[in-house]
């Protein structure tokens, strides 16, 4: 058990690296009010631009706000939302994909015609319209990113959908009388869900990287809430006499997105399943 | 062969039509009233006289159909209607700010692919060597920085410390060289990565087996035959990408104050300024579909088999 387990952490060194960093990513998420030395959104100005020191360990802004507390804090929203626009993208995706390869016939020319045409905006400029529209905000860029994304899943799981249709087990629980939501359940579900994983590891990635550009451009979260992107949309001004303000936090989002992508990567390849 | 092109001419047509009927239902379904939004926009405090008579100006008081016939005819014509904000067409808005864009895009195409090509084809053929390795690291991390933060670091590095380029503003070719770098950063990492992963298949085919066994000189097979053909996946992918060059654009053009429609498109958002909105997600839209055609028709020049396989299917 030990030696196999041995054996595992070697052949697998890149997924075990990255899902520890994950981890402590995680653990950070959620403890971040007991680990911040100093309240996020705290105004100090005669604290203002200072230098590390052991109050502040990656000093402070313009506004006197502890950087490393707001950085911490910022992974709580950063990852958080991701997760929220990868487990909505998700379930409509499963939903929508399940009913059109399992359905066929118009119901899925319906829905993979309506996907190509969402498609055919390129991603990031369709969220950009969305929420030129509807007003820019923290709940449009979400939705708008949901929006884009439900469909890669969508096409992925019905493609899986329409070749497991073939399989004989199906065909036996049919002819054995289960009904169709049980069939989905216990057969079709379960099927597609670890490849959905891998999937929904780069894409993790992906919704970090676009939510932080939104809020870097201004149009999600908004100051004084701390988010990677806004943090270094507010400390580009400051990047002649304190850049340290501007590189913190991109080497976070590149930090957590390097471990997504990698994660995703390494896992796809050891269960060979394709990218979009 | 003129028969497939003039099919996948025609197969842009509905993915077109349904495009403007996503924006279209897009502008329709939101809560911003349009009448409301231009006087918000003109800094006018409107009466409810007022705002009828805007809506009935912008026949918002029809049907909805009649009112996508109506939208839709004058898309046709490159009309997308007046800007909120400045009065003016807003066709007459991007296309006086297209010229910065196309520079910029243009810039960055050429970077991506002088430096992709060389490092993806040596590193698929010499596989696991250094040049692998770095072709690797930098596609990995090419797909990873966010561009917005590339953008600062280049100025910080090359403008504040070294002061070597400009750190905004346009004028002369040094002022194109931050902006176009950061924005071929990711097209460098996919286009590497495609080109080798490309050439790595390539090896394996029995063409290159067949040229090696009649005697033909190694880098003859390698320059000729095996790089015409590996280029192939990386042109789709400078097709498909071409979107995202367009939204990169938008966010280098936001760090580098670089003036094309861009900036126009985020002064537009934050304005609500919405014809400039839609016709620029609209143009984009078909931008990026008229290029994916001129990609497909550049592949079936360079590999002979597409057109072949398209006309066994006929």
């Amino acid at each position: 058990m030990k030696a196999k387990l041995r054996d595992i952490l070697k052949s697998q060194k890149v997924i075990v690296i990255c899902s520890l960093i994950l981890c402590v990513l995680f653990l950070i998420t959620i403890f971040a009010p007991w680990i911040a030395p100093n309240e996020p959104i705290a105004v100090n100005l005669t604290h203002k631009l200072q230098q590390p020191s052991l109050d502040y360990p990656l000093g402070t802004d313009h506004l006197g706000r502890c950087t490393f507390s707001r950085i911490l804090y910022g992974a709580r929203i950063s990852i958080g939302f991701a997760m929220l626009i990868f487990i909505s993208a998700l379930s409509i995706g499963l939903i929508i994909g399940i009913i059109a390869g399992y359905k066929g016939g118009w119901v899925d020319q319906l829905l993979m015609r309506f996907g190509d045409g969402l498609m055919a905006i390129p991603s990031l400029l369709f969220v950009l319209g969305f929420v030129g529209i509807w007003g820019a905000g923290l709940k449009q860029v979400i939705l708008g990113l949901i929006l884009v994304q439900w469909v890669y899943y969508a096409r992925v799981i019905r493609g899986m959908v329409l070749s497991l249709k073939e399989q004989n087990y199906i065909t036996a629980a049919i002819i054995s009388g289960s009904s169709t939501w049980t069939i989905m359940k216990k057969h079709i579900i379960p099927n597609v869900l670890p490849s959905l994983a891998v999937m929904g590891t780069l894409e993790m990635g992906w919704a970090i990287m676009n939510l932080s550009s939104m809020s870097f451009l201004g149009l999600g979260v908004q100051p004084p809430i701390p988010e990677w992107g806004a943090m270094i949309h507010e400390g580009k001004s400051y990047i002649r006499t304190h850049p340290a303000l501007m590189i913190y936090p991109g080497l976070m989002i590149m930090l957590v997105v390097v471990t997504f992508n990698l994660l995703g990567e390494s896992l796809s390849e050891r269960f060979g399943v394709k990218r979009r | 062969m003129s028969t497939y092109v003039l099919k996948r001419i025609i197969t842009i047509v509905p993915i077109f039509l349904l495009t403007t009927l996503l924006t279209f239902g897009m502008i329709n379904l939101s809560p911003v009233d349009p009448a409301e939004a231009y006087f918000a926009a003109a800094h006018i405090q409107a009466t409810d006289e007022m705002l009828e008579q805007k809506r009935h100006e912008f026949g918002l008081d029809q049907p909805l159909f009649i009112q996508y016939v109506n939208a839709l005819i004058k898309i046709c014509q490159f009309d997308f209607g007046i800007s909120y904000v400045t009065n003016k067409p807003v066709w007459e808005e991007i296309s006086s700010r297209m010229p910065a864009t196309i520079q910029l895009t243009i810039g960055s195409l050429l970077i991506a692919i002088l430096v992709s090509v060389p490092i993806g084809f040596l590193a698929g053929i010499k596989k696991n060597s250094g040049i692998d390795h770095f072709s690797r690291f930098l596609s990995f991390i090419g797909a990873s920085i966010p561009s917005f933060w590339l953008g600062y670091l280049f100025i910080f590095f090359f403008s504040v410390k070294l002061d070597l380029f400009p750190v905004e503003g346009t004028g002369t070719w040094k002022h194109l060289i931050l902006p176009s770098v950061t924005l071929a950063f990711p097209l460098i990492a996919l286009y590497t990565r495609l080109l080798r992963a490309s050439v790595l298949e390539n090896l394996q085919e029995s063409y290159v087996l067949f040229a090696r066994t009649r005697g033909i000189h190694e880098k003859i097979i390698m320059g000729k035959h095996v790089l015409r053909i590996a280029i192939s996946p990386m042109i789709t992918g400078l097709g498909m990408n071409l979107g995202n060059l367009m939204t990169g654009a938008v966010i280098v053009e936001a760090v580098f104050s670089w003036p094309g429609f861009g900036r126009l498109f985020i002064d537009a958002i934050f304005n609500r300024d919405v014809p400039v909105i839609q016709g620029y997600v609209l143009l984009a839209a078909g931008l990026f579909l008229i290029s994916n055609l001129i990609v497909d028709l550049i592949q079936l020049y360079i590999d002979p088999r597409i057109s072949r396989k398209e006309r066994q299917y006929q």
